[in-house]
């Protein structure tokens, strides 16, 4: 993974599999503690306590296609690299929690990279889903919440063209207003 | 700063807009997303489709995104369903191919032969 938007798409697309339709995903980057903390929380239908403890390794996956799943363990070496940790909950049939540190100043960071892209292709692609999507870092804050677009809306759908056209900049607005001023 | 205003003048003019869009018709284009195509650079590929369909304005076709298809040593990978059930499966795509295919596939009809799964397993 180049940088630290395709680890997020990738576990939010865990979440999709399990079923969550209300996805947050949460950036916070903190200047004075030096860390920079990934929160995705979903409502899917969760995982039992005995995956729980074998998601961590690479040959425990819910695929069927094949018998290793890399997404994960490949998160957990990012954070392990950059003095960060990586914690996950989960409670069958309820919701997952998936938290990631890292230090904000660590030479091995990958990058936040594309994330205004990552969050306009989860949103647009996913028209039925609800995402609730928070950029943070130190006073600054971005909330983007479909639910409130999609009350705007009505009965004019995600993919609309010019809808979005909208999303897009609008994600690119607030990554540039929260982490324009530090180095993401 | 987009603005609420702005997404309200979105609405009202595509609702006045004849809508064209038959539910459940229509061609469907799926980016495989799960970690093996993501990391062999799917989200630029999506992203491309995104905005190839937006920019010929083609209402009748979905950008959507699915988990792992099989293949991972073949990603990022892209089915194209049209109308009628009709699959094609193109490999070891990147975003500069992404206007050939909506072009020559999606509005032309043809598929893109030399992009396609069939081509690349025939030339190993």
């Amino acid at each position: 993974m180049r940088e630290l938007s395709d680890h997020i798409l990738d576990i939010v697309q865990n979440s999709i599999t399990a079923g969550s339709n209300h996805t947050k995903i949460e950036i916070t980057a903190d200047t004075n503690e030096d860390s920079f903390k990934i929160i995705v929380n979903d409502n899917g239908h969760g995982m039992s306590e005995e995956f729980l403890k074998n998601v961590i390794s690479p040959f425990s996956t819910s695929r069927r296609t094949r018998k290793v799943g890399l997404g994960i363990p490949m998160f957990i070496k990012t954070t392990e690299h950059c003095n960060g940790s990586f914690d996950i909950y989960s409670k069958v049939g309820k919701s997952t929690k998936v938290i990631a540190k890292l230090s904000l100043s660590h030479i091995d960071r990958p990058p936040l990279g594309e994330i205004a892209d990552a969050m306009h292709i989860l949103v647009v692609s996913n028209p039925g889903l609800d995402f609730f999507i928070i950029f943070k870092c130190d006073k600054k804050e971005f909330v983007f919440d479909t639910k409130q677009v999609k009350n705007v809306l009505g009965d004019v759908t995600l993919d609309n063209s010019d809808v979005s056209l909208w999303i897009k900049q609008s994600l690119k607005d607030g990554k540039t207003l929260v982490f324009g001023g530090i180095t993401v | 700063m987009k603005s609420i205003a702005e997404l309200e003048a979105i609405r009202d003019k595509a609702l006045k807009e004849v809508n064209i869009r038959k539910q459940g018709d229509g061609t469907r284009i799926v980016v495989g997303m799960a970690t093996c195509g993501i990391a062999a650079g799917a989200r630029p590929v999506l992203s491309a489709f995104l905005e190839e369909v937006s920019k010929r304005e083609l209402s009748d076709v979905r950008v959507t995104q699915t988990g792992c298809i099989g293949v991972c040593r073949l990603e990022p990978i892209v089915e194209v369903y049209k109308e009628g059930g009709e699959r094609v499966t193109y490999v070891n795509v990147e975003p500069s191919m992404v206007p050939k295919i909506v072009f020559e596939h999606i509005v032309n009809g043809n598929a893109v032969g030399e992009f396609t799964i069939g081509y690349a397993e025939s030339r190993k």
